[in-house]
């Protein structure tokens, strides 16, 4: 019987699952998602979990435990850095060990630590020790790793093309790989979404937010749309260095978007609560009002966010961008 | 130049002694107080932890007291507080205030990138004079860490409650107005004779708290509540996981002075909290533990509201709570806490160890048993 491994639909899901999910279909596992976010599933993990966690992390523990009975083994990696010198988040250091010793009837967790802060071949280490638990061929390892490593690229390309990570997921379950070309667009002006891809891909937490911007005739952007080239080279221009992976992203793709032509609109989105985004937000912000030519909009989410008041937001935030471009 | 610096506890006292000696203008901004807070709250983003507002009030206080220097610690993550410099320059750019901003960030490999962006600073003074004035700040903050050790002893054995406090402020006034070593041992030696002439009931049985938490809660009166001499109050013996010069030790000197420091309590984190999570987060449960093993009688947590590495060690301390049978309780600060509710909250966790402790007493007397149970009680204010 083949050896199911169980992910959960949250998190670094939306920034890592073709990489995992690539890897371990190369050993041949079964890689089990769990279902789409439902309210039963964020209702669960709200209970489970501290009070004072951030939303995203109470999620992931409603994702726990919708799958941990179908599954051998959860691979909840602690992933302290992806990239060299950077972090993305404490709570993400504590991951495994919060889950550990709050939900009751584990399957094993497969947490090995990923860590590439001081070496990038940490990578293929972390991978090599997942692999262990399932062959001692070393060269199969090396394999999986590799294929992963390739569908990862995928996706990234697929990303720079156009796609936003959860439908590059999905063109990618469904075997289109080779997509060559952007996808099509219909809208007459272009926002920037930035925010914690958790937070703004998962359709049920972020209230359909892109599906909602769409239907008034926008195109969304997020910083996933952008190579790491351009981040680097655009959140270079703080006088520090952001040490948190995913906020230097943010930061990044706010400091491209906002010289770019082609935008009309940078939206921020914000859990409740969140450490970095109440740092990365301010900055954003503060530098984008002192530009004071691209329209902002911060949006912060919670469990008890209402859907009406977002859309009202929304509406009057995309209707005031079309006034001031019928102005101009 | 006028140099300033965010409070954190009786840090100032350390500070002001270094700056002094090489003969730098100081301006220590006033102590926290309500009018910090708001200026500090109304000024920083909704969300940021409470200590990053504190200190902007801090520096808005001391500008209008004319500083025009700030002197600040950085960091490389993951927590915010490596981050806290950078966010409150754009602050006071965009307020208009002219402060320049000197981050002293951890050495990355020698001790010299410290002293490096210390001169900047201090200027002209010799390289000696220098060491000689941090050594003299690092000698200050073991003399406020002895007299606090001192009276958190007295404070739960007084007959008359309040006299231990009365000698400790000025105690601490002594020693920020030691000019040299000579006058620091005067200080030192005066603070413990006034000490120890307080009576106390050696016989009293007390209960012992262990406080653990993120560093600014736990070092700074003004946001936790004064939470140390509200127990020294109710009869209970406090120890802090770490004392300032601890914290000095470990965050500017690299730990390179051999004292106790955080290592330990990072060595008993596992098998709970098995990786660093930034801040003090493995120390909460590796200090917890500890206190365990030197059967305290509870442990309380405290920690900013959204502090990140106390909401990781916070879903995980019950666990230990219940494994060594040590109750807990965690105490989360915001700038909306006030003092009625938690002074409440607090006796009723003191009562329950009390009890706890009265029961164990018996029990161990009559039976031997150390059956234990924990509890975990959780207070937001
Ligand atoms: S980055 Fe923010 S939202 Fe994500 S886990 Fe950390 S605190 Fe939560
Ligand atoms: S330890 Fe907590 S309070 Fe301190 S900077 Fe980090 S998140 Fe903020």
């Amino acid at each position: 019987m083949t050896v199911k491994v169980g992910i959960p639909r949250a998190l670094l899901f939306y920034y890592y699952f073709p990489m995992w999910n690539g890897f371990f279909r190369a050993l041949g596992a079964d890689v089990i998602l769990s279902s789409n976010t439902t309210k039963a599933i964020l209702d669960k993990g709200v209970r489970q979990s501290v009070d004072d966690a951030c939303l995203p992390v109470k999620l992931f523990f409603g994702h726990v435990l919708d799958l941990k009975d179908r599954v051998d083994y959860l691979f909840i990696p602690r992933m302290v850095s992806v990239e060299r010198k950077e972090y993305i988040c404490p709570k993400f250091l504590g991951l495994p060990d919060m889950i550990r010793y709050n939900v009751p009837d584990l399957p094993p967790i497969l947490d090995v630590t990923v860590n590439v802060s001081r070496s990038e071949k940490n990578l293929f280490k972390a991978f090599a020790e997942v692999g262990r638990v399932f062959t001692s061929n070393p060269r199969t390892i090396r394999k999986a790793y590799n294929r992963g490593i390739e569908e990862q690229e995928r996706f990234h390309r697929l990303n720079h093309l156009g796609y936003l990570p959860h439908e590059a997921i999905e063109q990618m379950g469904r075997g289109l790989l080779n997509q060559n070309h952007s996808p099509a667009r219909q809208g007459d002006m272009t926002i920037a979404l930035v925010g914690h891809g958790y937070n703004i891909y998962d359709s049920y937490i972020s209230m359909n937010l892109i599906q909602k911007l769409r239907d008034m005739g926008v195109r969304v952007v997020t910083p996933d749309n952008l190579t790491g080239t351009i981040i680097e080279e655009k959140s270079a221009e703080l006088p520090k260095k952001m040490f948190w992976t995913l906020g230097k992203r943010m930061i990044g793709s706010a400091f491209h978007y906002m010289r770019s032509d082609s935008i009309d609109g940078i939206i921020h989105v914000a859990s409740f609560g969140c450490g970095p985004d109440s740092f990365t937000g301010e900055i954003i912000e503060r530098h984008l009002r002192r530009r004071r030519n691209i329209p902002f909009l911060n949006l912060t989410i919670d469990e008890h966010t209402g859907e009406a008041g977002i859309i009202t937001r929304l509406e009057a935030y995309v209707d005031m961008i079309r006034l001031r471009r019928a102005a101009q | 130049m006028k140099v300033t610096f965010p409070h954190m506890g009786n840090m100032y006292i350390c500070l002001k002694a270094v700056l002094t000696s090489l003969g730098v203008e100081v301006v220590v901004p006033p102590m926290p107080s309500k009018k910090t807070l708001t200026l500090g709250t109304q000024h920083s983003p909704e969300f940021a932890c409470l200590p990053l507002k504190i200190n902007m009030g801090n520096f808005i206080e001391a500008y209008e007291m004319g500083a025009d220097t700030i002197l600040m610690a950085g960091g490389v993550g993951p927590c915010r507080f490596g981050y806290y410099a950078q966010v409150q320059r754009e602050i006071l750019e965009d307020m208009g205030l002219k402060m320049k901003m000197v981050v002293l960030e951890p050495p990355q490999k020698h001790i010299s990138e410290l002293l490096i962006k210390i001169r900047e600073v201090t200027g002209s003074s010799s390289w000696i004079d220098v060491v000689r004035a941090i050594r003299f700040g690092w000698h200050k903050a073991r003399a406020v860490d002895e007299v606090e050790d001192v009276l958190h002893r007295i404070r739960p054995r007084e007959y008359e409650p309040g006299r231990a406090d009365v000698v400790y402020k000025k105690a601490l006034k002594w020693i920020d107005d030691a000019h040299d070593r000579n006058e620091l041992k005067d200080a030192i030696s005066k603070a413990r004779q006034e000490l120890d002439a307080i009576p106390v009931d050696n016989g009293r049985e007390v209960v012992r708290i262990g406080i653990v938490g993120e560093i600014y809660v736990m070092l700074e009166p003004f946001v936790n509540l004064e939470v140390e001499k509200q127990l020294g109050r109710l009869g209970v013996e406090v120890e802090r996981s770490i004392y300032l010069s601890e914290w000095i030790n470990d965050h500017l000197f690299m730990g390179l002075l051999k004292i106790k420091g955080s290592k330990e309590a990072r060595k008993h984190a596992p098998p709970y909290v098995n990786h660093f999570v930034g801040g003090h987060g493995q120390e909460t449960i590796g200090s917890t533990v500890l206190f365990a093993n030197r059967n305290y009688d509870g442990v309380i947590q405290v920690q900013p509201f959204t502090c990140m590495p106390e909401i990781v060690a916070e879903s995980i301390i019950p666990t230990v709570s219940r494994d060594l049978g040590i109750p807990t309780f965690c105490l989360i600060v915001d700038e909306h806490s006030g003092d009625a509710g938690v002074l409440t909250r607090l006796e009723a966790f003191v009562d329950l160890l009390a009890r706890k402790k009265e029961k164990n007493t018996v029990k161990n007397t009559v039976l031997q048993s150390s059956e234990k149970k924990g509890e975990q009680v959780c207070a937001d204010i």
